[in-house]
């Protein structure tokens, strides 16, 4: 009889090589996904030393951080470091064999939406990117986490990566989530319980009734953002649902491999009495529609609160919340709900989903927007086809939302969709970092749901307030 | 990848917390398809204004600090992307070794890949570092991984722990694809177990 076991550690023990003494192990990995702006040093590190990438088939590769979302960018890309980025991807994946979705092809997206979309990520494996939002195929029970530039290089040449084990956290959401409130909130909602290095040296698990209730694509939401807390990876044990979503994917098992695939996914799951190092653990009828208010995701309260003072915090904390409200242009006692908003984005690999969209599309249908500009960026071609025809798209275009294309757009502005300094917006992304959506840019951190309800009114709202008006 | 052994130098403070990989390279700095050629715009948006003046105040613009080769920063540094620009960034500029309260897991990986000492050290010494790196140039603090210790410019000594394995490469400057190929005979019957287990992966 083995000692009981979380699910990290059976995923981690199915996928160790070598063992030394010390504890480092070399961990086999079953997927690597690629983008374009940390793979280029990596494919020439190879080329350099004469290495060839070790598993083509398993090596699957997409540009999105770059792309354009305007809808004339079959006409190339202007900026011509990114052209010439985007273009040594091309060539690489060419050179080197391995999967890979051009720009042209309706299948490219964000390379953590297009990973699952395609059966790409399946339960039990292990899966990296270079990328630390590679955190969200942990929603099927991957272990996946982001890696730098050296680590894909290692992993494209040995399909191993030398790493030394994390220890457990259990993150469990009890109860049932209330109306209005979304997988971005628990997300946010355990951000703001442990802060940004709370589960730093940790994969977390995510279990509890409002967790098993989410669909998939809310498990990826909150995976997603375990990296912003600090976590190494996030992890969610597979199900029925996890299953469905799988099932007649392109790259998923099939047929009596399918059999056997789901029997083995079927023993994923912690063993009753597993040690976790720390648990956390929220009720999910607590958690409010949450908005970030600084320019760190640990800066998060609920719509309903006031921003707060410097003063309300204790050692180096208080230097960066100064900083931080001067940044955003804030003052403490302002509420949350009259903060003025320019602009909202509603994409990225936290929201750029189809439930995602559907979410935004209810909260907007029949209605104008109030912002100088709003735009929904799809996750991938997929989810925008799926989305026009759902009528998502005619619903955004009416209310006076420009639709893109599908890419990483304003979530990092790598692309031309930056903010400009001063710019204020309401993003369904990640990360809320000084500058990240442009030089001076203010991003406020919502659900797409709450994204939506501030393209409708022009400030920061309580979109359960809108809710209510429809009822 | 350099060695590292032992460094001497200008130790920058910056108490800031949460220090994160946009503000050491912003994203317009990652369309580059190099390594080198970064540390002119290491924290870009810190150092300069909007049209590419220098910020007088920012602690590397500084004369003391110009030359620093270590940076003794708020509690976890790094964190955000898994941008390896980010350490690049730094070698590029001249930093060697960072010390801090804790840092994020990637860069933590990123800097070991990288010839960098990311140091991880309790409050309280990190609290007596940050007052010896705010001496300026004439104070020189040295930090030795041999012995695994930081010594400040008046001869406080403090020990820190590091990985063995680690510690190993970064001393010897050891490629680790170089040392994991020579393990490829494990890889290959690992995938071989794996094929006839999970033959869907």
């Amino acid at each position: 009889m083995t000692a009981p076991r979380t699910l990290y550690d059976k995923i981690w023990d199915d996928h160790v090589v070598h063992q030394a003494e010390d504890g480092t192990c070399l961990l086999y990995i079953d997927r690597h996904l690629v983008h374009e702006v940390t793979s280029p040093q990596a494919f020439e590190g190879l080329r350099m030393t004469g290495r060839k990438v070790r598993a083509p088939e398993k090596t699957i590769a997409v540009p999105d951080h770059n792309v354009p979302t305007t809808l004339d960018r079959a006409k190339g890309i202007e900026n011509e470091e990114s052209r010439i980025q985007v273009e040594a991807l091309d060539k690489n994946a060419r050179d080197f064999g391995v999967n890979y979705y051009p720009v042209s092809d309706i299948r490219q997206g964000i390379v953590h939406i297009v990973g699952p979309e395609q059966g790409w990520t399946l339960p039990g494996m292990t899966v990296v990117c270079g990328d630390s939002h590679t955190a969200t195929h942990g929603a099927f029970g991957a272990l996946a986490h982001g890696i730098g530039t050296s680590e894909v290089e290692h992993v494209l040449a040995t399909q191993t990566l030398i790493q030394k084990k994390s220890k457990n956290m259990k993150v469990e959401i009890t109860g049932s989530l209330r109306p209005g409130v979304t997988a971005k909130d628990i997300t946010m909602a355990v951000i703001g319980a442990t802060g940004t290095a709370g589960g730093t040296g940790y994969v977390i698990e995510y279990c509890g009734q409002a967790i098993r209730e989410l669909s998939m694509e809310g498990r990826m939401t909150v995976c997603n953002m375990a990296i912003e807390g600090g976590a190494r990876a996030g992890l969610i044990a597979p199900d029925e649902k996890t299953f469905a979503y799988c099932m007649g994917r392109p790259h998923a098992p099939k047929g009596a491999a399918w059999e056997a695939a789901v029997s083995y996914w079927k023993t994923l799951f912690t063993d009753e009495g597993a040690h976790f190092d720390k648990v956390v653990t929220l009720k999910g009828e607590d958690i409010a529609p949450l908005v970030t208010w600084g320019t760190s995701p640990e800066d998060v309260l609920p719509i309903t609160a006031t921003v707060p003072s410097p003063a309300d915090f204790t050692g180096g904390k208080v230097e960066a919340v100064q900083r931080a409200l001067d940044y955003m242009g804030l003052t403490p006692g302002q509420k949350l709900s009259d903060i003025a908003i320019d602009t909202v984005f509603i994409g990225s690999c936290t929201n750029g989903r189809i439930e995602d969209l559907r979410a935004a599309a209810e909260v907007v249908k029949g209605k104008k927007i109030k912002v100088k500009r709003a735009m929904v960026v799809p996750g991938s071609g997929l989810v925008r086809a799926q989305a026009e025809e759902e009528g998502l798209a005619q619903i955004f275009i009416d209310a006076g939302f420009e639709w893109r294309l599908a890419g990483c757009s304003m979530c990092l502005a790598m692309n031309p969709d930056q903010l400009a300094p001063g710019e204020r917006c309401a993003a369904t992304s990640n990360r809320n970092f000084e500058g990240r959506q442009g030089r001076g840019g203010r991003t406020h951190l919502v659900s797409p749901a709450m994204a939506a309800a501030a393209a409708l009114t022009g400030h920061l709202t309580d979109v359960r307030e809108l809710m209510a008006e429809t009822v | 990848m350099d060695k590292f052994t032992t460094l001497t130098g200008i130790a920058a403070p910056m108490p800031l917390v949460n220090i994160d990989t946009d503000m050491i390279i912003p994203k317009q700095f990652l369309k580059t398809i190099q390594r080198s050629g970064l540390g002119k715009n290491l924290f870009d948006e810190m150092r300069y204004t909007q049209d590419g003046a220098e910020i007088a105040d920012f602690v590397l613009n500084q004369p003391s600090y110009r030359q620093a080769q270590i940076i003794v920063a708020g509690d976890n540094f790094g964190c955000g992307s898994s941008r390896e620009h980010a350490p690049w960034a730094l070698l590029d500029f001249g930093i060697r070794c960072v010390i801090s309260t804790s840092f994020a897991d990637i860069f933590f990986n990123n800097c070991f890949k990288n010839g960098i000492l990311p140091i991880v050290m309790p409050q309280e010494v990190v609290d007596v570092l940050m007052e010896d790196a705010k001496k300026g140039g004439n104070a020189r603090m040295t930090v030795d991984l041999e012995t695994q210790t930081v010594t400040t410019s008046d001869g406080q000594s403090f020990g820190f722990e590091v990985d063995a394995f680690r510690k190993h490469c970064l001393m010897n400057g050891l490629d680790d694809i170089g040392l994991t190929l020579e393990k490829a005979a494990a890889i290959d019957s690992f995938e071989a177990r794996a094929k006839v287990a999970r033959p869907w992966a």
